[in-house]
């Protein structure tokens, strides 16, 4: 799988790679069983910290999309929630296609209904509570 | 991963008479983590970085670099074994051929790592057989960076090391620190290139002025570094907006630009209470905190 994580976005490099995962597991680039590559092999493929790599791998197997298998690497596990983040996401996009759709009809444009999204999603005070 | 720490200063100061270079700078580097040490050149980057290594006595304070102290003479001995160090100008031998350099320093190491000098002799292209004198700037800091390498040491500390590199350097050289990382070596190394830092390090820490005027994780300042763009059509106090976190305010006409370290959710709460027309919100890179954390102390 190709990463690109991007150092000014606000958002931890960890939970960048982390989301991309999560994004590839729900989009089926990666599947049950795939490999990913090594920390270290990762860390140098996109210059950063191996520590960044790691947190974000232990991470994701403390949700239970990774398994880390000793001296093997880790390894995609998404037979049980694959479907049902699918389904998730599915749900939110058309939740969000209405929401949108009703900013729309309230006048607003699309320049401020993306303002409005960016004030609430920087706000790090979900980030906070997750900790 | 463990996170003791490798390199540890209470007030450490260094006076040139009158003039004071490093005041007060209390350091504390985690092992098996890449710090950038960042600052404005002649902030006293070099010279903390000298006294860590025992080069020059410290004019106040104390420091301990692997557990050792670092203005005990016997123990700079041992210290100069474990801990590898690029300088600013890259000492080498200019008479001996880039072979006979690389010969020359793997004799006093007996755990040179061979595997790490070969792959960074073909990455690097480095010509074996030509004098050191005659090598380019960045061919030098090439060498300098393998020589450091390929030792395995415990700790690195690397004064300037994208000095004299182009860009395709920079990035072989950040590779290789990273990879560097990866086999337990934790890693210190000053620059004033802040996107290299911004990449790579865990840990960041700026002196400004001799003072250590940040000190802080790059996750934590990516999560918390906020600039609020606040437009309000009667535009309240500075104080009003100024909450816990606040580090800059600039107000032209009815906009207002706050730059927080943290609280953010605070003062879009607050500015929603004083009538904000609009409030927007933006991530701020390690350029703009830098820029923040200079200006203003």
């Amino acid at each position: 799988m190709l990463f690109k994580l991007n150092p000014t976005t606000g958002l931890p490099l960890y939970l960048q790679l982390m989301q991309q995962i999560r994004h590839g597991v729900e989009s089926g680039v990666l599947q049950h069983g795939d490999q990913l590559p090594g920390i270290r092999t990762l860390a140098e493929d996109l210059v950063v910290s191996p520590n960044t790599v790691a947190k974000a791998y232990s991470e994701l197997e403390h949700e239970g999309l990774l398994e880390m298998r000793h001296g093997a690497g880790a390894f995609v596990s998404a037979k049980r929630n694959l479907a049902f983040q699918m389904s998730r996401v599915h749900q939110a996009r058309g939740q969000a296609r209405k929401l949108i759709g009703n900013f729309r009809d309230a006048g607003l444009d699309d320049d401020e209904i993306r303002r409005i999204f960016e004030v609430e999603l920087l706000n790090p005070a979900e980030v906070l509570k997750r900790r | 991963m463990t996170s003791t720490c490798v390199i540890e200063t209470h007030a450490l100061s260094k006076s040139y008479g009158r003039v004071e270079a490093v005041r007060g700078v209390s350091l504390s580097v985690k092992s098996h983590q890449i710090t950038a040490f960042l600052g404005l050149n002649g902030a006293g980057k070099s010279t903390t970085i000298k006294m860590l290594l025992s080069m020059i006595r410290p004019s106040g304070g104390s420091g301990q670099v692997l557990g050792k102290s670092i203005d005990d003479a016997k123990d700079s001995v041992h210290l100069r074994g474990q801990v590898a160090y690029v300088s600013e100008n890259k000492q080498l031998y200019g008479y001996m051929t880039v072979e006979q350099m690389i010969r020359f320093t793997r004799s006093f190491y007996s755990d040179w790592r061979v595997d790490i000098e070969r792959r960074l002799l073909s990455t690097y292209e480095l010509p074996l057989t030509r004098k050191v004198a005659s090598l380019s700037k960045g061919m030098r800091t090439k060498l300098a960076l393998l020589l450091a390498f390929a030792r395995q040491p415990k700790l690195l500390i690397l004064d300037e090391p994208s000095e004299g590199l182009d860009p395709l350097g920079i990035e072989q050289m950040l590779e290789s620190l990273v990879a560097q990382c990866s086999e337990g070596t934790t890693i210190f190394f000053s620059s004033h290139q802040i996107p290299e830092a911004e990449r790579v390090a865990d840990q960041v820490c700026i002196l400004h002025r001799g003072r250590l005027v940040l000190d802080s994780s790059l996750d934590d300042i990516r999560q918390s570094y906020r600039q609020l763009e606040l437009v309000f059509l009667t535009v309240p106090e500075e104080s009003s907006v100024r909450v816990a976190g606040v580090e800059s305010i600039r107000t032209v006409g009815r906009q207002m630009r706050v730059v927080v370290s943290g609280n953010a959710d605070l003062l879009i709460e607050r500015a929603h209470d004083l009538h904000a027309s609009s409030v927007e919100v933006t991530p701020v890179g390690l350029r703009e905190v830098f820029m923040e954390t200079v200006k203003g102390k």
